[in-house]
């Protein structure tokens, strides 16, 4: 997993709430048996006027241009601006992953639906939660300035603004770490093994039908 | 001090804790499916690491599987779709290579959708962890279990480690009291509790079901309402164990036997939220109110009764919800103030992992028995959850009521749920589907979901548009 330290990113507003990860990423895209390549497919439905199909080359395809991600301005957007709930539905991974590919590293919104919001940190991906009245003014803000750009500064759990304005979040401590160093937690959960261990061989003697075949 | 049940099962599985309440978890049991699981296998073979406790993992194929066409050619080789064959084939070789306690292949007797397969080979039992790389594995709390969905890193993680790194959840009671009414049951149920507290309003939330009206449920109404519960935003649903719960699990294929049973039954009857345990949040529902439930929109929230009008987005307040909410009408292609009843429809899909089991094809045929599917009904699908919810359909004669009304009757598998096989809406249709997610395309590309129960969608499928079945009941 990449590190994720200090972001200084071009920001593209999606205004809509309760964005779900089919929207995110379309159906037929999850057949790959790869982790890799959803970024020309991320919110295939709403960017392009006809169906994609998973292996077609995307870049010759129709774009719809009443879609926000399409806009010039917004080319190269490394933060996602969003609403409530953003990822809530079915758990596919495939759509961390497809906005990984596609290029954002943070993604705000007033909030995030539970398994989306911890399959990004499994990506280098930094979902962050701000309150509404933020969230609102940062969406004015980004339409009202072309090239509007935040700098995520996650060491410090701050966003700084053009204006110089600086807004903290909260970020889970160990999630933080992890993000930061770009630690892949099964190796850290494997320093545990001797724990793991001891809770089966005592859960073997309590409850012996969950191990007996 | 007295515990609610989702403190006695995450107690009972913590293997070590952070001061800041981050635990390691440990996993009893990893359902595996096609789909969320290529990459998980893949990064292990990388890493060179060995699964911790193969026995764990179930496994067996439905997202990607066609529903038809099973006698066309042997084994994978009817998968038309070379992609989605591929992937077929990837967990095949994956489950080879690593083992399994289970693994029900394409075309065995038991294959089908995961969250039916689990339950009835009792590979799901109370008092478990249950994981797996799908948001609906929220199914299996219905058993007193703590089950929530992950990504494909924990489907790796799982595998690697037999734990999850996690948080405790906030407790969320959500009691319904009273008598159902006629034609309402445990789908009109969880739908009326989404409109209610939202899809958001669960997040961050393990929800306990409880109340007469949910204890009255079978099984397979239980597993329907915890099914749900990720539409209401929590990971995981729960409901306690009781008699029904430990008459449905008695006698299955992996169900512990003999002096194992009673052990395991003494401990399954400690699995309920003491009295006066405290919830951090409780929401009240009066069943006798839950009219028989339709969405009319593009998210599970957006729903009404049959007997209500669609509503108008002139009178939402909010900026955004009222966005959400004309942008929800122009897709579905429908007017606010305007009776859903009556909306015609054109394509009908009973099944999915919210309603495909026994109980749900025998609410569904006593609707269509001796009727016929209306004429602009261009297909009505029913679709078993899996290979033996089929075969036991059929020993009851249920495959022949929906036959002879016109209905097709199809191989088990997650089908038009999820369209990634060739089960799908066109552009513009509209559906009457027993499954739980009415997002935009969720079925087809710019098709138009109306989540609703198997008597509903059973009923609209005979009337060609959305009827209160109560008046042919």
């Amino acid at each position: 997993m990449d590190k994720f330290v200090v972001l200084d990113g071009l920001v593209a507003p999606l205004d809509r709430a309760n964005v779900d990860t089919d929207a995110i990423i379309p159906k037929q895209f999850l057949k790959s048996i790869k982790r890799s390549g959803f970024g020309p497919n991320a919110f295939d439905e709403w960017r392009y006027m006809d169906v994609g199909q998973p292996g077609q080359d995307s870049s010759n395809r129709p774009l719809n241009p009443q879609f926000v991600l399409n806009d010039a301005r917004f080319q190269g957007a490394q933060v996602l601006l969003t609403r409530k709930n953003f990822g809530c539905g079915s758990s596919r991974e495939h759509a961390p992953w497809a906005l990984l590919d596609y290029g954002f590293r943070a993604i705000i919104a007033e909030s995030f639906a539970d398994i989306f919001f911890n399959n990004c940190f499994k990506n280098g991906i930094l979902p962050i939660v701000l309150p509404a009245p933020v969230v609102d003014r940062l969406f004015m803000e980004t339409l009202a300035t072309p090239g509007y750009r935040l700098v995520v500064d996650l060491p410090n759990q701050v966003i700084r603004k053009p204006d110089g304005e600086a807004i903290p979040f909260d970020v889970d401590v160990s999630r933080k770490e992890c993000l930061i160093n770009g630690w892949d937690d099964i190796g850290l959960t494997l320093r545990h093994a001797d724990a793991i261990h001891a809770y089966e061989d005592r859960r073997r003697h309590e409850q012996p039908w969950l191990y007996n075949k | 001090m007295a515990k609610t049940l989702y403190d006695k099962l995450w107690e009972n599985h913590v293997v070590r804790q952070e001061e800041d309440g981050t635990a390691l978890i440990y996993i009893d049991r990893h359902l595996v499916h096609e789909v969320t699981s290529p990459q998980a296998f893949e990064g292990l073979k990388l890493a060179n690491r060995k699964a911790w406790r193969i026995d764990s993992v179930v496994a067996t194929v439905d997202h990607n599987t066609p529903t038809d066409g099973w006698a066309k050619a042997e084994g994978t080789a009817c998968i038309d779709d070379e992609i989605a064959r591929l992937q077929v084939d990837t967990l095949d070789s994956n489950i080879r290579a690593n083992g399994a306690l289970a693994y029900f292949p394409f075309k065995d007797a038991r294959q089908g959708i995961v969250h039916v397969v689990g339950p009835e080979q009792g590979a799901t039992l109370p008092g478990m962890t249950v994981v797996c790389g799908d948001s609906h594995t929220s199914t299996h709390g219905a058993f007193a279990a703590l089950a929530f969905g992950i990504g494909t890193s924990e489907v790796e993680h799982v595998l690697a480690t037999q734990t999850l790194v996690s948080k405790k959840s906030k407790s969320m009671l959500i009691r319904v009291e009273g008598a159902l009414g006629k034609g309402v049951g445990a789908k009109d149920i969880v739908l009326a509790i989404i409109g209610k507290i939202g899809t958001a309003g669960g997040t961050g939330y393990a929800i306990e079901f409880a109340g007469s009206a949910i204890r009255g449920l079978s099984m397979e109404g239980r597993m329907t309402i915890c099914n749900m519960a990720i539409e209401a935003g929590a990971r995981a649903g729960m409901v306690a164990a009781d008699d029904t719960t430990i008459n449905y699990v008695q006698g299955r294929p992996f169900a512990p036997k003999g002096s194992d049973w009673d052990k395991a039954v003494a401990y399954w009857r400690t699995l309920h939220s003491d009295d006066g345990a405290q919830f951090d949040k409780v929401v009240e529902l009066d069943a006798r109110t839950i009219q028989p439930q339709v969405t009319w929109g593009t998210s599970p929230e957006m729903v009404i009764g049959i007997n209500e009008m669609i509503p108008d987005p002139a009178k939402e307040q909010d900026p955004v919800r009222r966005e959400g909410m004309e942008r929800a009408l122009a897709y579905m292609g429908l007017n606010p103030n305007t009776p859903i009843a009556g909306v015609p429809v054109d394509k009908i899909f009973i099944g999915s992992c919210t309603n495909s089991r026994i109980e749900d094809l025998r609410q569904a045929a006593a609707i269509v028995r001796g009727r016929s599917v209306a004429a602009n009904v261009k297909l009505a699908l029913v679709v078993p959850g899996s290979g033996l919810v089929k075969r036991q359909a059929e020993e009851e004669g249920l495959d022949k009521i929906f036959k002879a009304a016109g209905f097709e009757w199809r191989e088990p598998g997650c089908s038009m749920c999820l369209g990634m096989n060739a089960d799908r809406l066109s552009p513009g249709e509209r559906c009457a589907s027993t499954s739980n997610r009415n997002f935009e395309g969720r079925q087809g590309p710019s098709g138009r979901t109306h989540l609703v129960s198997p008597i509903m969608a059973a009923a609209a499928a005979i009337a060609g548009r959305f009827v209160d079945m109560r008046e042919v009941l």
